[in-house]
């Protein structure tokens, strides 16, 4: 089965929002691509279009959670965090707002629109925000864990998701642990840490090398921040390597984040997969990620680089 | 209103605007002028007018007040410690390290401010969202923010405006402190917004146009404006930048600078004559 996050999103949303009635949803004027518009059906005393509108849907959503409400609030990644950065900033995350900001169509994948639609900036934006915590599921079950956490847990919180369907990587039970990274695959000769629709092609790529006669491992950080310190350095010290993967660029995005913690702990030798500090542009999904170096032989290419840097 | 109530309230006014010269010369940075056109306004709200209780300033039922013009922290700093949010000599504490009276509002540390400001032109959508949030759980608390008039340049003022007149937000006061400068001078020099009420009623908008520094029409504005069903209310109230002290009225130069302690020491001599 494959699915779209931001179709598992529209999902999970309304039916968190018949657990919770202090659930309140906003959109600008893309919920039928957010797939709010599936609570807007449900809950219709609820939904608040705010029209296109980026910088007052932050602001309302930080009255609204100033009163009492959990506001999710939902347009493109691109004009979630760059439109509305600093009233995210300010508005949200230094009062400590209990804001929801789940923002679709992330990344390349976006596709046809191009570059000017493509957030290729966002995680890096909303990480180094003091109070953001910010994650990345990388399947439908995912998910719908994490925006279940982002009910539950009292304060700013940015969960990025796709426009491109994504295989399952996990069941209907799955438990998503918040901060605490998945090991999908066990290895000792190199470990990929990837987020987000990363991990299925970090996955396969694995799974490739294994037959090769490599052996490696993959972390799931679908919590870029706070990151998982204690699994991003056990791997380094029990495999001692580390190839990152990311639908992002790698300034500042979970390469970044993940250099950050090896650097001050346990520096190995590491290979960044993630869009080189250039704009994307009109193409399929499918080409795009192939076009700008995140299809599964990028990542087997990385890993086999950083395995010969280890001697 | 009765005149022993303005006198009062005038009398509340006196001890503000001393506070503010104090604390802006103790802390020797901050914005004396667009704190001092805002003092009746403030006095009004939190004397007269809201909903509130220093001994349980969370209450879910209260008014809620945004500045936001956080810059005019002082004038909300010592309205609050006026009202006995937290002790007067705390004051004196402002913009200093470690202190909970930050430059601009901050919610997480002081009692009784119910949004961190400061970066101009947020201070409506917050309003707005409480508002909603009213509206939603069927309370029936009043919202009131203070916008300044320079800060009418910023696009996103008119993003909330159009939302709080689209979803009808008649629990919403707004006003706008039309004291005509900003820091490089005089507003319609600067980037004119003119003409101010005309603009608000384009965006659907209930408009009242008071002299902001007059307690009676500042009453007769908010009792007013809760008799408008369907629409948000916007006093533009006409006030003096630097109000009460002859030295600083009308000049911008006094937007954003400390008095020195000799100047400090007249300000409040001039205003413990009553002011002008």
């Amino acid at each position: 089965m494959a699915k779209a996050t931001r179709e598992a999103y529209g999902e999970a949303l309304e039916e968190m929002g018949g657990l919770c009635s202090d659930i309140v949803v906003l959109d600008a004027d893309l919920s039928k691509s957010t797939k709010t518009c599936v609570f807007a059906k449900a809950h219709p005393e609820r939904f608040f279009n705010v029209g296109i509108a980026e910088q007052n849907l932050a602001g309302v959503a930080a009255g609204l959670a100033a009163a009492g409400k959990i506001p999710f609030i939902s347009t493109f990644a691109m004009f979630a965090t760059g439109r509305a950065y600093e009233q995210i900033r300010n508005s949200i995350c230094y009062p400590k707002l209990n804001v929801k900001i789940a923002a679709t169509h992330a990344g390349l994948t976006v596709g046809e629109d191009g570059a000017s639609h493509q957030s290729i900036e966002d995680i890096s934006l909303m990480r180094s925000i003091p109070n953001m915590t910010v994650v990345v599921p990388a399947d439908a079950a995912e998910t719908y864990q994490a925006i279940r956490f982002a009910v539950e847990y009292n304060g700013p919180v940015y969960i990025r998701l796709g426009r491109m369907a994504v295989p399952d990587l996990f069941a209907k039970e799955y438990i998503f642990q918040p901060g605490k990274a998945v090991r999908l695959l066990e290895g000792t000769a190199a470990t990929i840490i990837a987020t987000g629709i990363m991990v299925h092609i970090a996955k396969e790529a694995a799974e490739q090398l294994q037959a090769e006669g490599f052996s490696i491992r993959v972390l799931n950080i679908h919590t870029i921040k706070p990151i998982d310190k204690d699994a991003i350095v056990k791997a380094a010290e029990q495999t001692g390597a580390i190839v990152t993967c990311e639908e992002h660029s790698i300034i500042g995005g979970l390469s970044s984040a993940v250099a950050e913690v090896l650097v001050e702990n346990f520096p190995v030798p590491m290979e960044c997969v993630g869009v080189r500090d250039t704009f994307g542009e009109s193409g399929i999904p499918k080409e795009l990620l192939k076009k700008y170096g995140l299809t599964v032989d990028d990542v087997v290419l990385a890993v086999k680089k950083v395995i010969a840097r280890k001697a | 209103m009765n005149i022993e109530l303005i006198t009062g309230l005038t009398e509340t006014t006196l001890n503000i605007r001393k506070n503010i010269i104090r604390m802006i010369t103790q802390a020797q940075s901050g914005h004396p002028g667009g704190s001092l056109s805002a003092v009746e306004i403030l006095t009004y709200l939190y004397f007269q007018e809201m909903n509130i209780d220093p001994s349980n300033s969370k209450n879910p039922k209260r008014d809620r007040f945004v500045l936001s013009k956080g810059h005019a922290a002082p004038v909300l700093y010592a309205t609050l410690a006026e009202k006995g949010f937290f002790p007067r000599e705390e004051l004196l504490t402002l913009r200093k390290i470690n202190s909970r009276l930050q430059g601009h509002p901050d919610m997480k540390g002081i009692p009784g401010v119910d949004m961190s400001t400061g970066s101009l032109g947020q201070g409506l959508s917050a309003a707005a969202g409480m508002a909603l949030a009213g509206k939603i759980d069927g309370n029936d608390y009043r919202v009131f923010a203070l916008l300044g008039d320079g800060e009418l340049e910023e696009g996103q003022i008119w993003e909330a405006a159009m939302f709080a007149a689209h979803y009808n937000l008649n629990n919403l006061t707004i006003f706008i402190d039309f004291n005509g400068l900003q820091i490089d001078g005089p507003i319609c020099e600067v980037l004119s917004p003119l003409p101010v009420p005309e603009k608000w009623r384009a965006f659907g908008w209930n408009v009242l146009e008071i002299n902001g520094h007059d307690m009676e029409a500042i009453h007769y504005a908010v009792q007013s404006a809760k008799l408008v069903l369907d629409k948000p209310t916007v006093i533009v109230s006409t006030t003096i930048k630097g109000k009460c002290i002859s030295n600083m009225e009308n000049v911008a130069e006094w937007h954003g600078k400390a008095p020195s302690i000799s100047e400090c020491e007249q300000f409040l001599f001039e205003l413990s004559r009553g002011g002008l």
